[in-house]
């Protein structure tokens, strides 16, 4: 579309969008309609099929053992067969998705995906490699088809195609369990449905314009319900539209009212209809998932009720608290940890060399405390009597036998609280181990609940309250969440509730715990993704990569991407900089070029938007995370060729023209080929010694040191 | 606003713009019917603005004679843009003679009452309290070190210390203060006046700069008040400019560079006239001070270099300009706003390593080349120590790049063997420890042995050491020689280990050759050389390099650090250079290190004496990245250290001191009521931009086209620099402070203030609207005044507070404001 300069005022800009539209149309007429191309290109198109579906079928039961990732996401399909509670930082619906692939090409969810490189034996693995490499596969031809509908040129179609097609690295990724090539599908197809409804934006609110408009909505909806990295597709979508919502603005005979109605019709498509989409993938999930398992201490405790087989299904554990009680304390907050401690000091230089008390998000016997009356131990003898709100108490490890502490040292990380130790010898501390229990709305002297009870412990003696957040120790704590004394008594993150109760003196009784509901729910699993995201952190020696790195490495095609990229923005350059001294080409040439350019633009941003961001993360990343920007890439490059095809044709004579024309994608193709030719290997498998020797067929590959080969 | 008109009638010695405001009812009708919207023009705000539409633009063609008369009157500027109108007047009247000598003087009232209220507010008691608050320490210490002419390593370039050293410097200070702690009394040997002097006297003229600014924006005097009065009676501006620190002084010089540059656009219609070069490199010069007092100036050049490429974006758009006039715009920006920048704060650094010239505590954190500059310290072990390694040499060796906790590390040896099983049950060869050390120590010394021979002195004349020489370590107290092989070294098992050989009589045999490569042997010479050449020791069997894993080792290798061998060759951690260096004399070679007998006079003619120094250049990029990668390190909380996030709506201040017995306290806090309408403001820009972009878009023109011009320009310039000044410290991982904010503070006191303008002349159509508004503004001053009144015990820390009073100055409860236990 022309977006002309903005200074230029409102009434040009609308022209040019004007033009734009006009220019659609032209195109569809003069370029030479798919119908009249015909058979020439829907014969290439079958061959990008075949070709594609080949390749990538090709030895898909190769390696017989577990790769890598597909140790997380094949056991995570399993959960879904077998129904049990786990949790992921990504969100649900692709490991729903090879569950489902799992269980309806008869894998039965007992396999344990322990670790890479166990053998899969009698399993039933290839449906769900199968599942993933058809979706993985989609993505060479819906690339063909979009780059055709931007620029209608065979050539830059095709090289779009063989791009993906021959990378072998999308071709690896696509051939495993894994969440990326259901991802990378997703992407292609919200910018495939979106080019699609650029195309008919000149018949505003036909059938196909809506059809168009509902898929890019549900595509994106699904690629965020893969994995978060779909919010950069949500934006580039976003950008388009507002840029083309901006456009009709600005045209002047558009009364408001079909303004705003292309508005509401944007909002319902691409803002209702995805929510809707995404929520559902969770409902399903909640829906599924119903038994306890391994993600169960990641919930706060009125999650866990609702999960079967969780001791808080139906609880049936004494209600009321009372002295002697060995209890688990959870804190109450979204993804809070439980209350923990273990044989390990806090390093020197950190306040006193005491041991540790964090919070532990796994359940574990050393998060199990024993509260006790604040001047004496318990004896057996003592007949049963409930903590009450207000009451002073201590609370003692039951593994290490020391008391919770804290003094007026400041926190190991959060240095304006104070630091948290476990102290004393065999439950005996000192004065600095007496807390006061306060029950939030409870009534004077009333009873502590299991789990219903939202208490707060407040230092006898200091005044500062237990608190937990989401900050990690580093190594010397475990990575476990950092427990500290906030002097600021009502911050929300001190309040705990009691999750685990044992007390034999007292009778187990059944109560309902309150459910929380499905809205609870999702807000609560989404608080807890966000926390484990952050807490991602690389481990040693483990395989991650800066974000600068990526472009550079791998093959050919990837360099010859990076070349078409810097080529791309020198020629944006160069084209600002004509149109603002006020060059103008010839009309044929000109029009092309605007929407060619157009196109390439916002190939361009697609990239920036799947690369640049990873930038600011905190999180490790993996090499794999660049994928979906090489996507918007390979694409860039095929319509930046179609440009370079287009200058040549309106600069040169016919027969120069038609010369670099065949021998320039001859060339390119050639290359392509080779690259893949000579890398191969490495997709299908690997066989013989590593690079470093030179008997290897790896020998020769290792273009830049840092590969690991 | 209603009083604006009694208040003008009744002052004859109103400035410039009164005078303006005078002539508007007359020049009101004019300006309505001449510009295209016809609105209701019957303001006085307006009317002024519409005055300054007809001076500067060429609507004012028809040249009216009160129109003529009154762009003469403006002197300055916009007269030059019209001359014929000038000269058309002028026949019609006849001329008036010029005096012979006079001086036209025009005085600003408000600017000047601006001024001296601030000078008062900021140096009012300036000596109290008499004792070291907060950051001071830091800060006092280097000026002290500047006044004792002694090296020191600090974070933040050097102007702002100088300039406080410059104030020691007028005070007599002789340096004798130690700093040593915050709340420490100044005995009467500091110059505490003169100390607080140059911090308290740029945080003043922040007033004037802000007032001037907001007028070359473009909007009127009364929003030019404004805006300079909210920066006069912000608290935390008053507080920060009280005291020994440097962020006043950055304060200043950005808003310096902000008022050069609208200066230097202002004459954008008389390009490469002599002002427009002087505003020029005035942008220039403020933008280097403003990064050579604290990086966050970076954030400046960013923002101005943004505005200058979109200005030469549109000057490219000028078709009337041809390539050569593009290419002069485009040299002439580089030129003043790259070069200069970049020359001035080379220059500054130059000053500060003539100044601080004498060894002092941190020398150990530079390289031993760089050290040896310094005078003192050192130099003076070395100057007469001879030049060129030769085979016989006793030398210690220094980790070059590498800083642990601190401190540099030598080349350490001791009796103490690696244990025979680590805790991991990995095994090691039991061989004596290498460790890097970071204390000098007779255990660091080492002689270099030529492999092909037994003896360990230097022959006449000494065999020196070329480039790629083999060559063998033996340890000074020892005389075992270091040895590397392929067993997995203690803390990083996937490195080699480095011991000194014992010979167990096992399958383990010595392998103790090191081949010397220079690190720039093309630079050098081919000698290996004292101090300058930077080496790595080069395994010969494993072709692995002699490093420093940075990591320490267990209780058994006493905390020191672990040295092992790497393949990977090419990294800093592998770099060494000798730093101490004799010859060892032929009858004495098995006693070495410590006795001054040991080397031989007559066998070298070259000392350290006759080498080169490292030039400025050298000593200023070891200096500079030293200083960068230095940064990264600060990450620890403070207690009163508090998040970007919280910023905006100050919800946590700082507390810098504490009367020892009272509640009488000194906090770091602004002025809530205008911190929390700064924000109101931003969002204000934000919606209104919103509002009239979408407008136009469907043609719907709310302003003319040079306010609208305005209002963009002030949302890149403001806004862009509020965003600028800000969101990176979301992206910065060390330690953050209120104070950070402080440049951000000042945009958003910017568009607070002509945000009220902007509402009044362009959102209110009505008379009574603007009149409403314009009284509930001055309502809104006022309690803004009273805030600052209220707060003011918090910012001077005079008056001693009952623990009631602190509580009632508490409004949020996350700040922590402290209440003494009496």
């Amino acid at each position: 579309m022309g977006r002309g300069k903005q200074q230029n005022g409102p009434t040009q800009t609308a022209a040019a969008a004007n033009g734009g539209r006009t220019l659609t149309k032209a195109r569809h007429q003069g370029g030479g309609t798919p119908a009249e191309l015909g058979l020439h290109v829907w014969g290439v198109f079958a061959a990008v099929v075949a070709l594609t579906l080949g390749t990538r079928f090709y030895k898909l039961e190769e390696p017989d053992h577990i790769c890598w990732d597909e140790t997380h996401f094949g056991k995570m399909g399993s959960y879904y067969i077998n129904r049990t509670f786990f949790f992921d930082v990504h969100p649900p619906l692709g490991k729903m998705l090879i569950g489902l692939a799992g269980h309806l090409t008869g894998y039965d969810g007992a396999f344990p995906f322990e670790k890479p490189g166990d053998k899969y034996g009698d399993t039933k693995y290839v449906g769900m490699r199968s599942f993933c490499v058809s979706l993985g596969s989609t993505v060479v031809p819906l690339a063909f088809l979009t780059v055709w509908e931007l620029t209608w040129s065979l050539p830059a179609a095709t090289l779009a195609a063989a791009l993906l097609l021959l990378d072998t690295g999308c071709l690896t990724l696509s051939q495993y369990i894994l969440l990326d090539p259901i991802m990378l599908c997703f992407i292609m197809g919200a910018v495939f449905c979106q080019s699609k409804f650029d195309s008919v934006s000149n018949r505003p609110f036909s059938v196909w314009w809506w059809v168009w408009m509902c898929g890019a909505g549900c595509f994106i909806a699904l690629a965020f319900s893969v994995k978060f990295v779909g919010l950069f597709i949500i934006l580039w979508v976003g950008l388009k539209t507002v840029s083309d919502l901006w456009d009709l603005l600005g045209d002047l005979t558009l009364p408001l009212l079909v303004i705003f109605k292309h508005f509401l019709a944007r909002t319902v498509c691409l803002i209702v209809l995805p929510a809707a989409i995404y929520i559902t993938c969770f409902a399903i999930h909640f829906h599924t998932l119903y038994k306890s398992g391994s993600g169960d201490g990641f919930m706060s405790s009125a999650f866990q009720s609702t999960l079967e087989g969780n001791k808080l299904y139906q609880a049936n554990m004494p209600e009321d608290i009372a002295y002697g009680s060995t209890i688990t304390l959870k804190n109450y907050r979204p993804a809070g940890g439980l209350l923990h401690s273990h044989w390990h000091l806090y390093p020197e230089g950190l306040g006193a060399q005491q041991q540790q008390i964090t919070a532990y998000t796994h359940k574990d016997d050393n998060n199990l405390w024993i509260i006790k009356r604040y001047d004496r131990n318990p004896i057996a003898e003592d007949p049963v009597q409930f903590v009450k709100n207000g009451d002073l108490v201590r609370l003692e490890h039951v593994a290490t036998q020391r008391n919770l502490h804290t003094h007026q040292e400041p926190a190991p990380i959060t240095k304006r609280h104070f630091q948290v130790t476990g102290y004393g010898e065999n439950g005996t501390g000192d004065i600095n181990d007496i807390w006061k229990v306060e029950v939030v709305g409870g009534a004077e002297k009333s009873r502590i609940k299991t789990v219903r009870s939202k208490v707060r412990f407040i230092h006898y003696m200091t005044g500062c309250a237990l608190h937990s957040h989401s900050k990690t120790l580093p190594k010397w704590g475990w990575e476990q969440l950092e427990v500290t004394c906030n002097p600021f008594t009502r911050d929300k993150n001190n309040l705990w509730n009691i999750e685990d109760h044992i007390n034999n003196q007292l009778p187990n009784g059944t109560f309902a715990v309150y459910q929380p509901s499905f809205l609870g729910k999702l807000l609560e699993s989404h608080a807890v993704m966000v926390q484990g995201n952050s807490g991602l952190k690389a481990k040693e020696g483990e395989v991650t990569s800066q974000p600068w790195q990526w472009p550079l490495n791998y093959r050919v095609i990837w360099w010859g991407n990076l070349a078409s990229l810097a080529g791309a923005m020198l020629v944006f350059l160069v084209e600002a900089v004509r149109t603002q001294r006020g060059f103008v080409d010839p009309p044929p040439l000109a029009e092309k070029k605007c929407s060619t350019l157009s196109a390439a633009r916002w190939m361009a941003m697609g990239w920036a938007l799947h690369y640049l961001p990873f930038y600011f993360m905190g999180r490790v990343l993996y090499f794999h995370h660049y994928f979906p920007a090489m996507l918007f890439q390979s694409m860039l490059t095929a319509i930046m060729y179609d440009y370079f095809l287009l200058v040549v044709e309106h600069k040169t004579q016919p027969r120069i023209h038609r010369r670099i024309h065949q021998w320039g994608t001859a060339f390119i193709f050639v290359i392509i080929l080779y690259s893949f030719y000579l890398f191969h290997p490495l997709s299908y498998g690997m066989f013989g010694p590593l690079a470093d020797n030179e008997t290897s067929p790896m020998y020769g590959l290792k273009w830049m040191e840092s590969w690991e080969i | 606003m209603p009083s604006h008109h009694h208040k003008k009638n009744r002052d004859p010695h109103r400035s410039k713009h009164s005078h303006r405001h005078h002539v508007t009812p007359k020049q009101q009708d004019r300006t309505a019917s001449t510009s295209e919207e016809t609105r209701g023009v019957d303001d006085d705000d307006n009317s002024s603005l519409s005055v300054e539409r007809e001076d500067t633009s060429s609507l004012s063609g028809n040249g009216s004679e009160v129109g003529s008369v009154e762009s003469r009157d403006q002197g300055d500027g916009a007269s030059a843009i019209e001359p014929s109108l000038d000269s058309a007047a002028v026949k019609w009247v006849g001329p008036v003679r010029a005096p012979l000598l006079s001086i036209k003087t025009e005085i600003n009232i408000p600017l000047v009452l601006l001024t001296v209220v601030a000078m008062a507010t900021r140096m009012w008691r300036l000596e109290y309290p008499n004792s070291v608050v907060f950051d001071e320490m830091h800060f006092g210490r280097f000026a002290s070190m500047y006044i004792r002419r002694t090296f020191f390593f600090d974070v933040h370039p050097p102007l702002g210390k100088l300039i406080i050293a410059f104030g020691a410097y007028l005070g007599d200070f002789s340096g004798n203060f130690t700093w040593e702690r915050i709340g420490a009394d100044y005995p009467s040997a500091v110059p505490v006046w003169y100390l607080r002097l140059f911090p308290a006297l740029f945080g003043s003229l922040l007033v004037p700069l802000t007032y001037q600014t907001t007028v070359e924006l473009g909007y009127n005097h009364w929003t030019a008040t404004l805006a300079g009065g909210m920066v006069l009676f912000e608290n935390s501006l008053v507080t920060q400019s009280r005291f020994l620190l440097i962020d006043s002084f950055l304060l200043f010089f950005i808003l310096a560079t902000l008022l050069c540059l609208l200066k230097f656009w202002r004459l954008k219609h008389s390009p490469f006239s002599p002002s427009w070069w002087a505003w020029l490199a005035g942008t220039g010069a403020m933008l280097a001070c403003a990064c050579s007092v604290k990086y966050v100036g970076v954030f400046t050049v960013l923002l101005v270099g943004g505005m200058i490429f979109h200005e030469l974006w549109t000057l490219i758009g000028d078709k009337r300009l041809t390539v050569h006039d593009l290419t002069s715009h485009f040299l002439a920006r580089a030129g003043l706003l790259a070069v200069l920048p970049v020359l001035l704060y080379l220059l500054l650094f130059n000053l500060h390593l003539e100044l601080a010239n004498r060894s002092g505590p941190h020398d150990e954190m530079m390289t031993s080349a760089f050290q040896a500059t310094l005078e003192g310290g050192l130099s003076r072990i070395t100057k007469s120590q001879p030049v060129s390694i030769a085979y016989g040499s006793q030398i210690t060796l220094r980790h070059t790049h590498g800083m642990f906790l601190g401190r540099p590390c030598w080349l350490h040896s001791h009796l103490s063997t690696y244990p025979v099983r680590y805790h991991d049950n990995r095994g090691s060869s039991a061989q004596q420890q290498v460790t890097c050390y970071s204390f000098k120590d007779i255990n660091n010394w080492w002689i270099v042995k030529d492999p092909r021979r037994t003896t360990l002195y230097v022959d006449d004349p000494p065999k020196l050491i070329h480039h790629g020489d083999i060559i063998q370590l033996v340890h000074g107290t020892s005389s075992r020689a270091l040895n590397s092989h392929n067993v997995a070294a203690p803390v990083s098992p996937y490195s080699q280990e480095v011991t000194c050989y014992i010979d167990y009589n096992i399958s383990l045999p010595a392998q103790n050759l090191w081949r010397v490569e220079l690190v720039d042997s093309a630079d050098e010479g081919d000698t290996w050389k004292s101090i300058q050449s930077h080496i790595r020791l080069v395994h010969v069997n494993t072709t692995a390099a002699l490093k420093v894993s940075g990591l320490q080792l267990p209780d058994w290798g006493f905390h020191q650090l672990e040295v092992v061998s790497d393949r990977l060759i090419q990294q800093d951690a592998t770099v060494w250079n000798v730093e101490e260096h004799k010859y060892t004399q032929v009858d004495q070679a098995d006693v070495v290190g410590n006795n001054e007998e040991t080397f031989n006079q007559a066998t070298y003619e070259d000392t350290m004496d006759d080498q080169p120094l490292m030039g400025f250049l050298g000593k200023f990029a070891e200096l500079q990245w030293k200083m960068l990668s230095t940064n990264k390190e600060l990450q620890q909380e403070h207690k009163y250290s508090s998040s970007p996030a919280e910023w905006p709506l100050m919800e946590r201040g700082v507390a810098y001191w504490l009367h020892p017995r009272t509640n009488a306290q000194i906090h770091f806090m602004g002025n809530p009521l205008v911190w929390w309408s700064g924000v109101v403001g931003i969002l204000g820009y934000v919606a209104l931009l919103g509002v009239f972009l979408v407008r136009r878009r469907r043609a719907c023109f709310d302003m003319d086209d040079e306010s609208w011009q305005r209002y963009i320009l002030t949302g890149e310039l403001v806004l862009g620099g509020w965003v600028l000044h800000y969101v990176p410290f979301f992206l910065m991982e060390r330690t953050l402070f209120l104070h950070h904010y402080l440049p951000a503070l000042v945009f958003k006191i910017l568009l607070l203030a002509v945000m009220v303008e902007n509402i009044h002349t362009h959102v209110l159509r009505w008379p009574v609207h603007r009149h409403v508004f314009s009284a509930l503004c001055a309502v809104w001053v006022t309690c803004i005044y009273f805030t600052y009144r209220k707060f003011a015990p918090l910012t001077y820390g005079n008056s001693d507070l009952s623990a009631d009073e602190v509580t009632d100055l508490k409004w949020l409860e996350s700040w922590d404001l402290l209440i003494q236990v009496l």
